[in-house]
């Protein structure tokens, strides 16, 4: 290494000496260090491969747009809302190889800008592997694949190379309803334009979605200052993107505030939280959150915001000198109508038009650029006019309100369903359903459960539910937060089927109960006035845990089912641990399954 | 050839050719830069600039600016620890400050080892531009090339700029808000110069980003960190004069003092007087009073009352970003 450039000075030093002749002062290429050219040869095919990934994103007419970029083969695609918002169901896609798709929106996490979108026509699309943007360092070298100023009217995507700046950075909401949170800082241009596309690292793998920049007194280009929204975060929204939702961002039901000291103390806490009822209160010390140390307020926000409503995850807090840690639900940061509100409330806009406050100025979208040399001529008011959906599209789209596309959280439904009956179905099993065992240590118990009822027999004495009317109340047997309801919630599950259940849909991927396991499929049913929340692990079949909320303002009761094995055909679960907030409500192995067909 | 190889090997030893990669580079640099927190917050002026640590002992070197204008300095060290800064002395020409925090053992750059480098030599550029970290977040690293080491053809509405030195321009945009102070290095971390203020071409709304060297203001610094170039007021030194120097024997009228710290402005310059014949205009910002540095309208009238009616006065000001020297000697038919 040394020796070869020490040869390469020392040409440089022979050759401004004028050994060579005064032809030429600088180094012939061929004396260029052999790693120089093997490194340039290996950037410039990363780039390549990474250009192939990128999407350029139109909007009806072409005058609006942004960047994406493809992550799986059958053609889902990243990008940011704001790219998405002003192209509506559907937008056209533009690849590298020229050619041009219909793409249909998936799902978009509002106040996190992120957008999924579906390519339609190929089921081979090159795409993307996400890293693991947590590794990523400062200093690190990345590059940016988009469409700035719309310049890529042949869909060959721009790239700027740059550093990482910084990393977790927290960005303000710029009074609106975006927050970016523990986002990536780079120095590689990002100008209007590149919005929604990635953020490579040097091994081709996308580390972020490229969305904001500071841009504020000089106007709306490039001031060296870009921030990605990090992988990481949007893999935690991927499952709530993929269902078609539109998907909240997460809050504790809890602030909090540096201390003089600098220490982070919970500053406000709602009462009905998870996290008030797990015993987090008033200015406890918050010293972790969701697996990371927190030194300082802004790393409790970028802690949070990068999970989205429903999820959980640990926090660690110090009380006169005592560590505690405890497991935390999060909640929505809005309402369900007060974020719909936000997001669909005002009309939306025409193309060419200019945009409602909703946008932070500071981001990169084309509208607002300073008239680029090349953008696409603004249409009047008649080409403005959306067109109609293509016929490629439409089966790929239905709209509910509350959804980004309603038909994907029915095909995952089914899907998630699928897998659940895959070893066996209970479509037929209509019949009571009989289960006998110990309760563990000791005792007999002994559960019937059937359409209109269910009768529990338990060391305590014996119980019955009639279900012919709303749940709400039915906290039986008292202490477990309403173990009947949530046994029939189940029954119900297994034998209605997806269809019947009552208003059954898709969540996405959430923890189930530790971080001992990545989280897994959920199904949110809705019937009899409670909610129940169906944890499943669709490659084994496993229902691993159904969550009954009574009240939203209570802990559910949780029935947690485990030791799967095959009986009588059937993959069924042989122990039941009942949990009511922090307490075990009852352990009960079943030594015989009685699952009734028809009648009674 | 042997006296080749020599040279070769001694330039070998100047420029190390095997650099770490930036990743280890960049968290050796960045414990060495500070967030300073001072006066502004309004009106598109931030309340926030960079420094850089250049002793052990809790040196600061920053811009000078309107930031530092204030009593309460905040110093914000890389693993969040906040000191007050205390201005030790200001060279509006070089338009540099250096500021000393009460702390120990602290990771610096060393100051005298700054080369004076070409244009292409690969730089970086740490600062906290946009104020975008805070307490023990590191500050922002950008990269990039010298375009070249030129003087800043500065003037009116044209990157208007105290600074007449040969400043290193820069091809990258590292010249933002809250950048100022900021440190310029090489690739392996050396100091090279001190990230200069935002500077716009107000014709074509362009902006520059340019470094202040460290060799054009090194002696100055050492001299300030020596002590030995002090140019803020102090309370403590000689006794006054029996018969002090004023305002009013100057002919200059300043703007109202209604402020704790109105900027001395010449509000009136008297017909005839001593002020006049030295072309002092309204307007006019008043930045030294023999050298001393005064931010506020009750400095300029301390400032005088330690100079002797009988002896000449020099007086700085700024107008237009330019600075201009005057000397000044009470009229004799002022003197009662």
């Amino acid at each position: 290494m040394i020796r070869s450039n020490s040869t390469l000075l020392l040409s440089l030093l022979i050759a401004s000496l004028g050994l060579f002749g005064s032809s030429s002062w600088l180094p012939a290429a061929e004396t260029l260090d052999e790693s120089v050219v093997k490194a340039e040869a290996e950037r410039v095919k990363i780039m390549a491969g990474a250009s192939r990934c990128g999407v350029s994103i139109f909007a009806d007419g072409g005058t609006n747009g942004g960047s994406g970029v493809l992550i799986s083969a059958d053609g889902y695609a990243l990008t940011n809302f704001h790219v998405t918002k002003p192209c509506g169901d559907w937008m056209k896609c533009g690849l590298s190889d020229g050619s041009l798709h219909n793409a249909v929106i998936v799902g978009y996490d509002p106040v996190g800008d992120v957008a999924l979108i579906k390519l339609m026509g190929r089921t081979d699309f090159p795409f993307a592997p996400l890293a693991d943007s947590d590794k990523v360092v400062v200093g690190e070298w990345v590059f940016c694949v988009g469409n700035p100023f719309l310049l890529a009217d042949d869909f060959q995507p721009t790239i700027t190379y740059g550093i990482v700046s910084g990393v977790h950075r927290y960005q303000y909401p710029a009074g609106t309803l975006l927050e970016y949170a523990d986002c990536i800082q780079t120095d590689a241009a990002i100008n209007p334009g590149n919005s929604g596309g990635p953020l490579f690292n040097m091994r081709g793998e996308v580390i972020g979605i490229n969305g904001r920049g500071s841009f504020e007194k000089r106007g709306r280009v490039n001031v060296g200052v870009g921030y990605a929204i990090s992988i990481n975060q949007i893999k935690h929204f991927m499952g709530a993107l993929k269902a078609g939702r539109i998907v909240d961002h997460a809050t504790l039901g809890a602030t909090v505030a540096s201390s003089d000291d600098g220490r982070v103390l919970v500053s406000d806490i709602l009462e009905d939280s998870d996290a008030y009822r797990r015993g987090l209160r008033y200015g406890d010390e918050v010293v972790e959150f969701g697996g990371r140390p927190i030194s300082t307020v802004n790393a409790f926000k970028n802690a949070l915001g990068i999970f989205p409503r429903d999820w959980a995850t640990s926090l660690t807090y110090r009380r006169e000198g005592k560590k505690q840690s405890i497991w935390v639900r999060l909640t929505g940061v809005h309402g369900a109508e007060e974020l719909l509100q936000k997001v669909l409330g005002r009309p939306q806009p025409q193309p060419g038009q200019p945009q409602p406050d909703d946008h932070p100025q500071p981001e990169g979208e084309p509208k607002k650029q300073p008239a680029p040399p090349k953008q696409p001529p603004t249409k009047g008011p008649a080409a403005a006019k959306k067109a109609p959906m293509p016929d490629e599209v439409k089966p790929f789209f239905e709209a509910r309100r509350g959804y980004a596309n309603f038909h994907f959280n029915k095909a995952n439904r089914t899907r998630v369903y699928n897998a659940l009956v895959a070893r066996g179905d209970f479509a037929a099993l209509k019949g009571t359903w009989k289960l006998t065992g110990d309760v563990v240590p000791a005792g007999e118990a002994t559960f019937e459960i059937a359409d209109d009822f269910v009768n529990t027999s338990l060391p305590g004495g014996e119980l019955k539910l009639n279900v012919t009317k709303e749940l709400n109340d039915a906290v039986e047997p008292r202490g477990s937060g309403g173990l009947l309801a949530a046994l029939h919630a189940w029954r119900r599950l297994l034998t209605a089927g997806p269809e019947k259940f009552g208003d059954l849909v898709y969540l996405g991927m959430l923890p189930v109960a530790d971080e001992s396991r990545g989280p897994v499929d959920v199904l949110k049913g809705a019937y009899a006035g409670v909610e129940t929340f169906f944890f499943v692990e669709s490659e084994s079949g496993r229902l691993l845990k159904v969550a009954l909320y009574l009240s939203p303002d209570d802990d559910p009761c949780e029935l947690l089912w485990s030791d799967y094995a095959e009986y009588q055909g059937r993959l069924l679960p042989r122990t039941l641990k009942v949990r009511y907030g922090d307490l075990i409500f009852g352990v009960y192995r079943f030594r015989e399954l009685t699952l009734a067909t028809g009648g009674q | 050839m042997r006296s080749v190889v020599t040279l070769v090997v001694l330039l070998a030893l100047v420029t190390p050719l095997t650099a770490a990669p930036l990743t280890s580079v960049i968290p050796q640099v960045q414990p060495k830069q500070v967030k300073i927190y001072g006066a502004g917050g309004y009106r598109g002026l931030e309340a926030y600039q960079s420094g850089s640590l250049i002793s052990a002992t809790g040196h600061v070197l920053t811009v000078w600016s309107y930031v530092l204008d204030t009593d309460f300095i905040t110093v914000t060290l890389h693993d969040g620890r906040k000191f007050e800064g205390k201005l030790l002395a200001a060279d509006p020409r070089l338009d540099i400050a250096v500021l000393k925090i009460e702390a120990q053992n602290l990771p610096h750059f060393e100051l005298a080892k700054a080369p004076l480098v070409e244009a292409g030599t690969r730089v970086l550029a740490f600062s906290n531009l946009y104020g975008v970290a805070t307490g023990d977040e590191p500050v922002s690293v950008q990269r990039g090339v010298i375009s070249v080491r030129s003087r800043l053809h500065a003037r009116r509405g044209v990157y208007e700029t105290p600074f007449k030195g040969q400043a290193y321009i820069l091809d990258a945009m590292t010249n933002n808000p809250g950048a100022a102070g900021g440190a310029l290095t090489d690739y392996d971390g050396r100091l090279l110069g001190i990230l200069g203020k935002e500077l716009r071409n107000s014709q074509n709304n362009t902006w520059l980003n340019y470094a202040i060297p460290i060799p054009e203001a090194a002696k100055t610094i050492e001299d300030i960190v020596a002590g030995k170039y002090v140019n803020v007021p102090t309370e403590d030194v000689a006794s006054k004069p029996k018969q002090p120097l004023s305002l009013e024997l100057l002919g200059i009228q300043l703007v109202p003092d209604v402020l704790p710290r109105t900027p001395p402005y010449i509000d009136r310059i008297m017909p005839g007087s001593p002020a006049a014949s030295t072309g002092l205009r309204p307007d006019d910002l008043v930045l030294f009073i023999n050298g001393r540095l005064t931010a506020a309208c009750a400095t300029v009238r301390t400032e005088l009352e330690y100079i002797d009616r009988i002896d000449p006065v020099s007086v700085t000001v700024l107008r237009n970003q330019e600075l201009i020297d005057v000397q000044l000697r009470a009229s004799a038919d002022a003197n009662p």
